[in-house]
Order: structure tokens, then C-alpha cells, then sequence
């Protein structure tokens, strides 16, 4: 069998094109890989390896007609396929097939993308750890035992584990970058509005944006180009023209002329991992040798991004989930009237932490607490906003850590939900500016477990991020990296 | 501040999953009532930052990206209907309201 899992989304790409080798065979090696391997790793809720062959054998009657012509494609299971269950790893969606394509999906298609499967996710992207999933519990392919970051875990294990040669997820507060961080890829959380959302279940509408996570910067980039720009069928989505090349960064660049902030705030002196803080301090060596200018600058709000997140994401989640009611799709439980169908089926519908965000959510919405919860946060996060405003008129970009600390053990974070939610404590703040934001590999700490390095830009600049990533990848040795495979168990 | 979430109170609670249109089950009361109470003291920490004169963000896109949308998927009512609990007629079938 062809080794086509080693390469990078770029060069299978290339090869496909050159007719190399051919749509099927690649997707018939990486679907063997899949049966092989993903019982130990758990990373699809769904694989589509009937549909998948047809679009190959498509993709070969039709060579090089499409950036990603062959490419083998996994989706976060959040993502409307048509005719493919789509079930946001809840049991309230459990048997739900979509009756079209959301617009990522039908641009994946019309790239030429083979659709593997749907992959695992905590419930409704409500999570850091993919642990909320009603369905599996996914390992990171690290370390099986720790999680693969959420809420798009079952994306950065698959890309990890060499189970799909991309992969898109959705990020609302670091449900990208984080696990992407956690296994060693990289992820891109684009600018709100830079993808349409159209045919994506909604979570928290003013934060949820989709992104693409892959093996490369350049991958990441290539998956971008087809997925972003308007679409009229999102309200939210702009109209700002997608720049191309993002695939073809030029190789081996400096970064002269590129100024970077270092946030103080980001790097506090507890809570932050002293693997991680060294090997983001490194990274910021190495960004500073390529040729880019260093400077200190504050983000004092920092501090208020999670208080902030964590009403506001619940609000609108409370607000978006009230279309699950048990009467035009989805889970029913039947009850003596309409209001005790409703309770029944959402109450039976929903895991714990899905409860406790509408809960959340409806409080802070509730007559009496509007103002002091929701209007306030709104508010704060006026501020938070101005802090990034005020950065960006002297820097192009800033450097962080993605994740104050590398994966966790499973169920270590379980019953502190408090405690999970700091998982995100330096991703929240670029989706509640609405900015873009790009995780890449910048080491490892002594268990041997990845560490990432996040990079936020100005709104819709996401080339300016993925050529600093680019380059930084060129320069370190960390993309070269990959996790064993796990045992083989065939069911 | 303690007064005004206090979820410790199983009424309220009770009051605010009535609201979300939950059932909950005791035990759920009891130990989502804990954690919402928890994280309301965490995010109480707001209280202290000045937030007099600024105007609320609901929404962090760029300025003007709202617009109507342009088009609509076309659905068939059999396919509209195809992951309906229940449907009758065309239609679909709730519990009676009247």
C-alpha cells in the first residue's frame, strides 16, 4: 500500500495532481488506517468509507480539476452533510441527517475533497477536552490516556494520528487552536466573517467562527483558500477578498520588517507550565533571529476575558439551543403536553455541561440580572476589544502560548468544570475581539507531549499570520515530529 | 452579591430550568446548582472593572457585514419532514396545545 498518510496535505495534493498516484488509493490507504487504528484513538463518530470511495473514483475521472482534487478531508462532526449524519456528539442529534450541504462543506466538494467521515467533538463544541461527546471518548495520539484538547479533539487527534490529511473544525473559545496545541498541528481560528457559518450548528453566534487544522502551516493555509469568502447565505460574512498563495508560502523567509508584541499578561506567574513558558520564550528567540522586532505590550483585560466569555458564549448558547425542542427533528420524549415534551426531551437530550451553559445563559439573560450579567459583560468586552485596538497600531502581530499547559489526563478536569474553562484562558480573547488567530508546534515538554505556540493578528489577516507561522516552521525542526501509531486493533 | 445567585437555593434553580425548559432530575439540582454557583462567584470578579460610559459589544465583526441574506436553500417537505419525530399530513405532529 502506498504511503500516502506521510505526506503533507500540500505534497498529496501535488501528487494527485501530477498523477502520481490516485484518488482511490489514497483514500483506500487512509481509509485502512482508520479501521486499523481509530478504535484505539477515537477519533470518528462516523465514517463514510462508501461515500468517500465514490468521490475518489469522481476525483480521478476528473485530475488536478480542483485544489484539493483526491485530497482526503475529515470534518468536525458540527458540519451539515448532506445525506451524512450529522450529530454534534449529542444524543439529542443522535439520527440526524442534514438535508443539504452547509456552504464549507459544498466548497469542500467543489474542491475536489474527499469526505472520510465526522469526527468527534465535545457536545455542541461546549468544551476543552472532548469529554462532553455523548458518544466515545477520544485519546490523544501522544499519549492515549490525555485528551486531545476540545472542543474539535476528534479533528486534532485524526490529523495527529495521520487518520485524514485535513481536517476543519470550529473554534468559539480556543475549540481550534487549543487542541490543535494539544496535538502537535496547527490550527487557524480566522477572522468573524472571514467563513461562512452557514450549515454549521450554532453555539455562541457572535464568537463561532470555522477553521481548517492540518500537519502545516501551509497546509492550514491551503485548506483556508477553499473554504473562505463571502457567502450570501451567512449574514456575518464579509466581504473582503481571500488573498491566494497560502498554500505556496515562499520556503525559508525572514521575518525582517515584522514587528511581534509580547502580551505580559500572558504569561502569568502561576498557572503557566514551565515547559510551556520555556518553549514559548524560545520560540520568540527564534521569531526575533529570523528577523523580526520584539516588543513588550500590555493587554490589561486580559484578566477579564474568561468572567466575560463564560457569560456571554452561554447567553447566545441558550438562545441558539431553543431550537431543540423535540418537534421538527432530533430527539423526542413524549410527555403528557407540549411543555413537559419540551423539558423531557432536552433534560434526557442534553449532557451535563450543555445543562449547564443554557442554565448559565438563561440566568443571565433572566429580568433582574440582564444588566448586571449579560450587559456588563458586553461592556468588558468593549474593553477587551480597545486593549487589541490600541496593540495593533505598534505591532502586526502577537505571540502567546495557546494553552497554559500541554494535554491533560482524562478526567482529571471532569468534575471542576471551573477549572476546565481555564484551558482556554488565552484563546478566549481573540474570539471575543473577533480577530484571527494561528497555532503552531513549538516544542515539546518532558513527557514528550507537544506545546503550542499562538500567534493573534489584525482582522483579516491571516496571511500576514500564516507567513510568521511559515516561516518559524521552516526554522524549527517540530513539523518533522509525529506521534507512533497505536496498536492495531480491527474490529 | 451572594444574595442575587445564589444557586445554592434549589427554587432558584428549579426556577431558572422551568425557565430553559429543562427537566432536571434531583440529583442534577443539587450538583448543577453547586457548579452555577461557583462559576457566578468566579465571574462576579466583572463587578470590579469601571465599565461607566462604554457601550456594550454584541456583536465583533467588522462594521457593515450585516445584511439580509440573499438567498435560501431550496427544501422539499419530504425532506423537511424526513427527520420529524413525528409527522402526520404533511405535517408536523405535537402533543395537543388546546
Amino acid at each position: 500500500m502506498i504511503p500516502a498518510a506521510d505526506w503533507t496535505l500540500c505534497a498529496l495534493a501535488d501528487r494527485l495532481a501530477t498523477g502520481e498516484v490516485s484518488a482511490v488509493e489514497v483514500t483506500r490507504a487512509y481509509l485502512d488506517r482508520i479501521e486499523a487504528l481509530d478504535a484505539a484513538v477515537g477519533a470518528y463518530l462516523t465514517v463514510d468509507a462508501a461515500g468517500a470511495l465514490a468521490q475518489a473514483e469522481t476525483a480521478d475521472r476528473h485530475r488536478g480539476e480542483g485544489p484539493l482534487a483526491g485530497v482526503p478531508i475529515a470534518l468536525k462532526d458540527i458540519f451539515l452533510t448532506r445525506g451524512l449524519r450529522t450529530t454534534c456528539a449529542s444524543r439529542i442529534l443522535e439520527d440526524f441527517v442534514p438535508p443539504y450541504d452547509g456552504t464549507v462543506v459544498r466548497r469542500l466538494r467543489e474542491a475536489g475533497a474527499v469526505i472520510l467521515g465526522k469526527l468527534n467533538m465535545d457536545e455542541f463544541a461546549m468544551g476543552s477536552s472532548t469529554e462532553n461527546s455523548a458518544f466515545r471518548r477520544t485519546g490523544n495520539p501522544w499519549a492515549l490516556d490525555r485528551t486531545p484538547g476540545g472542543s474539535s479533539g476528534g479533528s486534532s487527534a485524526a490529523v495527529a494520528a495521520r487518520l485524514c490529511a485535513g481536517s476543519l473544525g470550529t473554534d468559539t473559545g480556543g475549540s481550534i487552536r487549543q487542541p490543535a496545541a494539544l496535538c502537535g498541528i496547527v490550527g487557524l481560528k480566522p477572522t468573524y466573517g472571514r467563513v461562512s457559518r452557514f450549515g454549521v450548528v450554532a453555539f455562541a453566534s457572535s464568537l463561532d467562527q470555522v477553521g481548517p487544522m492540518g500537519r502545516t502551516v501551509r497546509d492550514v493555509g491551503r485548506l483556508l483558500e477553499v473554504v473562505a469568502g463571502h457567502d450570501p447565505y451567512d449574514a456575518t460574512s464579509a466581504a473582503v477578498p481571500v488573498p491566494g498563495g497560502l498554500g505556496e508560502l515562499p520556503q525559508g523567509a525572514d521575518l525582517r520588517g515584522v514587528r511581534l508584541g509580547v502580551p505580559r499578561e500572558y504569561f502569568p506567574e502561576t498557572g503557566l507550565q514551565p515547559a510551556v513558558e520555556r518553549a514559548v520564550r524560545a520560540a520568540i528567540e527564534q521569531l526575533r533571529d529570523l528577523g523580526a522586532e520584539i516588543v513588550d505590550v500590555s493587554l490589561p483585560h486580559t484578566k477579564y476575558a474568561v468572567a466575560t466569555y463564560y457569560l456571554v458564549a452561554p447567553a447566545e448558547a441558550s438562545s441558539n439551543l431553543a431550537r431543540y425542542d423535540g418537534v421538527r427533528y432530533g430527539l423526542r420524549v413524549t410527555a403528557d403536553d407540549l411543555q413537559g415534551m419540551y423539558a423531557e426531551t432536552r433534560g434526557q437530550g442534553f449532557g451535563a455541561e450543555v445543562k449547564r451553559r443554557i442554565l448559565l445563559g438563561t440566568f443571565a439573560l433572566s429580568a433582574g440580572y440582564y444588566d448586571a450579567y449579560y450587559r456588563k459583560a458586553g461592556q468588558v468586552r468593549t474593553l477587551i476589544r480597545r486593549d487589541f485596538d490600541d496593540v495593533f497600531e505598534r505591532v502586526d502581530a502577537i505571540v502567546t502560548p495557546t494553552s497554559p499547559t500541554t494535554a491533560f489526563k482524562l478526567g482529571e478536569r471532569l468534575d471542576d468544570p471551573l477549572q476546565m474553562y481555564l484551558a482556554d484562558i488565552f484563546t478566549l480573547s481573540c474570539n471575543l475581539a473577533g480577530l484571527p488567530g494561528l497555532s503552531v508546534p513549538c516544542g515539546f515538554d518532558e513527557a514528550d507531549l507537544p506545546i503550542g505556540l499562538q500567534l493573534l493578528g489584525r482582522p483579516f489577516d491571516e496571511a500576514g499570520l500564516l507567513r510568521i507561522g511559515a516561516a518559524y516552521e521552516d526554522a524549527t525542526p517540530w513539523k518533522a515530529r509525529l506521534p507512533g501509531d497505536p496498536p492495531e486493533v480491527r474490529r | 452579591m451572594a444574595a442575587r445567585n445564589d444557586f445554592t437555593d434549589p427554587e432558584r434553580v428549579a426556577h431558572v430550568a422551568k425557565l430553559a425548559r429543562l427537566a432536571l432530575t434531583p440529583e442534577e439540582q443539587a450538583v448543577l446548582g453547586r457548579q452555577l454557583a461557583d462559576i457566578l462567584r468566579a465571574v462576579d470578579e466583572l463587578a470590579e472593572v469601571d465599565t461607566s460610559g462604554v457601550e456594550p459589544t454584541a456583536f465583533a465583526g467588522p462594521e457593515g457585514t450585516f445584511r439580509a441574506p440573499g438567498q435560501r436553500v431550496a427544501i422539499t417537505n419530504a425532506e423537511r419532514l424526513a427527520n420529524a419525530p413525528e409527522a402526520t399530513a404533511g405535517a408536523f405532529r405535537v402533543p395537543r396545545v388546546l
